[in-house]
């Protein structure tokens, strides 16, 4: 901060309805953003942070850089809270995701201003871009007991058994949220991968990580379990590696990872079978994330199980 | 300083002999107990804090992983455990995997000392058993003499008994002293009773010798620091080989500062009369990082001749997981999953 020429009393991130007050008297509160990791809101185990600037270069804010000890940290986390999460009934976990879409609508002005800070676009637009992304949080929550209606089947077998398969959540997954796409992106990888009942770890963009940072503050007070979303920011080249290593992730979800890095982390996946979702081509550059989603990335990140039952006595 | 015999030795009842006018009666033990220095408990707080910031890395660690897992006294006793996962137990402990060594000790309740005993075998692996009616250590003196002989002609290499607590908090030290005395005696293991165990007993480390007695102060329920000096001291005169924090079964188990406490009290006893008696905090100890932890307060306070199994040890159950998880990093680099360790 101390770099900044003292005449800037406004910040790009203030937000519009304070307009009218007399900012100009007042020194500005500036918030100290940082982690969602088990429900809590650590800095980063390494003590690191680095700067955040607008599209013009502007300062914002100091992020955490976190460290691959806090990778680590947030996998225990959301290891931790898996067997609680996954067990919820999915009626419970569409309550809990509605409740983060009412928080979320609360805070949309707060939204607006740092997405369009972060993403250099009009207020008007990332007002619209906030609004998208809460309607996708709830269009999402009302998946979580639909969901098996699509992915699950009684099948037909020659016996007198039942036979019904159903979706059931793969585990603890990686995200590497969207580059560009700094809220409305980052809910459409989150909202998929939890609705089944999979906690994550996400790698908010390295560009754009406060709408990240921010949503933490917003699933803290929305009975969402610690543990099931775990929030880091810093850069997805330094905390992809281990998390695409790491024995006890499931699933890694490379979107935000560019062509080479995703190589190399699919490569790292391999090691033990995690799922891996690639980067898809509509995944950024203009019109990103404003389509219809499908359940492609639900369905991505759960596994069949098959149940034979048998029939009669 | 006197030379260094260690306390299961013949030489060390010598030592202590020249200590009776201590424990000569109920007078004199709390006039010594109550005259020991009083403790800084700040002091120790911050002391146990700072040896808790060592940083250890790489080889350093490595070594420490592997020196804590030889360290372990890897625990099951729950009303629940059956033959079967005390056989497992012992199978991980002979043997905990990719290399690591094995733990020094399986420790269980009386009953289950001769299915452990077999499952071990001659693998080095010691069993020690809790006695004198763990944990809460209410019954008469005849039945915890009774649990502690079971317990040795079963096969146990090592007994962990717990004090009185009710004794000792109501002032009667003698009464706990003599106990003590009591149960290590018990520990005596009697010539023809042997198991099967004990004709392979050559890589034991008490063949055909007596139990190795550790007393267990449960810590937690003493209320004060100066209690666990006081406590140590009492136990080291009666002749413990080990001093232990807890039985893992309240709700304050091994701290950091109750521990080094324990080590100081050690170092102090070591100066007096050159006897060298084990500690092991048991309860609560859960990572890998505590546990280097305490080899650092280990190292700092009593030496490097403590950095062995038969001095210093861990009572534990999931410890070994996480140490199992930190070993697999450190030769993969890779982090590892509760699923590449067996569920216990």
């Amino acid at each position: 901060m101390s770099g900044k020429t003292g005449g800037r009393s406004h910040r790009n991130v203030k937000p519009e309805g304070q307009s009218g007050m007399n900012a100009v008297d007042r020194l500005s509160v500036f918030k100290t953003y940082k982690l969602f990791v088990g429900g809590k809101f650590p800095r980063s185990e390494s003590g690191r942070v680095y700067e955040v600037t607008d599209a013009q270069g502007a300062w914002l804010a100091n992020a955490p850089l976190s460290s691959r000890k806090d990778a680590r940290d947030a996998v225990v986390a959301a290891r931790k809270a898996f067997g609680g999460w996954s067990g919820a009934t999915a009626y419970n976990r569409g309550q809990i995701l509605y409740r983060v879409a009412e928080m979320l609508e609360g805070r949309r002005e707060q939204f607006a201003t740092e997405v369009a800070a972060a993403e250099g676009i009009p207020r008007p637009k990332a007002a619209a871009r906030v609004n998208a992304a809460i309607d996708r949080w709830v269009w999402y929550a009302g998946w979580s007991d639909k969901v098996t209606q699509i992915a699950g089947a009684a099948n037909p077998v020659a016996g007198p058994y039942f036979n019904l398969s159903t979706p059931e959540p793969t585990g603890v997954v990686a995200v590497l949220a969207p580059r560009d796409s700094s809220f409305l992106g980052l809910v459409s990888v989150i909202a998929p991968a939890i609705v089944t009942g999979n906690t994550v770890v996400v790698v908010a963009s390295e560009q754009a990580p406060l709408p990240a940072l921010s949503l933490g503050e917003v699933l803290a007070t929305s009975d969402l379990p610690g543990g099931v979303v775990n929030i880091l920011s810093g850069k997805a080249a330094e905390l992809g590696l281990p998390l695409a290593l790491h024995q006890d992730v499931n699933a890694i979800d490379l979107t935000g990872a560019d062509g080479e890095l995703a190589v190399e982390l699919e490569r790292a996946a391999a090691e033990n079978l995690k799922r891996v979702l690639r980067p898809q081509p509509g995944d950024s550059g203009k019109g990103a994330w404003s389509a219809d989603p499908g359940t492609g990335r639900m369905l991505a990140l759960v596994e069949t199980k098959t149940v034979w039952h048998s029939m009669g006595v | 300083m006197p030379t260094t015999v260690p306390a299961y030795g013949s030489e060390a009842a010598e030592r202590l002999a020249s200590l009776a006018d201590v424990t000569a009666s109920d007078g004199a033990l709390r006039r010594f107990l109550h005259g020991l220095p009083g403790v800084d408990a700040v002091g120790l707080d911050a002391r146990a804090a700072t040896l808790g910031t060592r940083s250890i890395k790489t080889s350093a660690k490595a070594y420490a992983i592997d020196l804590a897992i030889s360290m372990i006294d890897l625990t099951t006793l729950e009303g629940a455990d059956t033959p079967g996962k005390v056989r497992a137990l012992c199978a991980k402990g002979v043997r905990p995997g990719d290399g690591a060594p094995r733990v020094a000790a399986i420790c269980v309740y009386p009953d289950m000392v001769a299915t452990a005993r077999q499952a071990v075998a001659d693998s080095g692996v010691q069993i020690a058993s809790v006695a004198t009616a763990f944990p809460a250590g209410r019954t008469a003196l005849p039945v915890k003499l009774a649990d502690t002989r079971d317990a040795v002609a079963a096969g146990a290499d090592e007994i962990d008994m717990v004090i009185d607590r009710g004794a000792f908090l109501s002032g009667r030290y003698l009464e706990v002293f003599e106990e003590i005395k009591a149960v290590k005696e018990a520990c005596a293991r009697p010539t023809g009773t042997a198991s099967d165990g004990e004709a392979k007993g050559a890589t034991r480390s008490a063949p055909g010798g007596a139990a190795h007695l550790k007393v267990i102060f449960e810590t937690g329920e003493l209320q004060t620091y100066d209690n666990v000096r006081r406590a140590s001291w009492l136990a080291m005169l009666a002749g413990a080989d080990f001093i232990k924090t807890s039985t893992g079964k309240v709700a304050v188990n091994a701290t950091p500062p109750v521990t080094l406490l324990m080590l100081e009290a050690v170092r102090d006893f070591h100066a007096t009369i050159g006897v060298r008696v084990g500690v092991k905090p048991a309860g609560g100890i859960r990572t890998t990082k505590d546990a280097i932890k305490y080899l650092v307060m280990v190292n700092e306070t009593l030496g490097e001749g403590w950095l062995s199994a038969d001095w210093f040890r861990f009572g534990a159950s999931s410890l070994l997981n996480d140490l199992l998880m930190q070993r697999q990093k450190l030769s993969t680099g890779r982090y590892s999953g509760p699923d590449y360790v067996t569920v216990d």
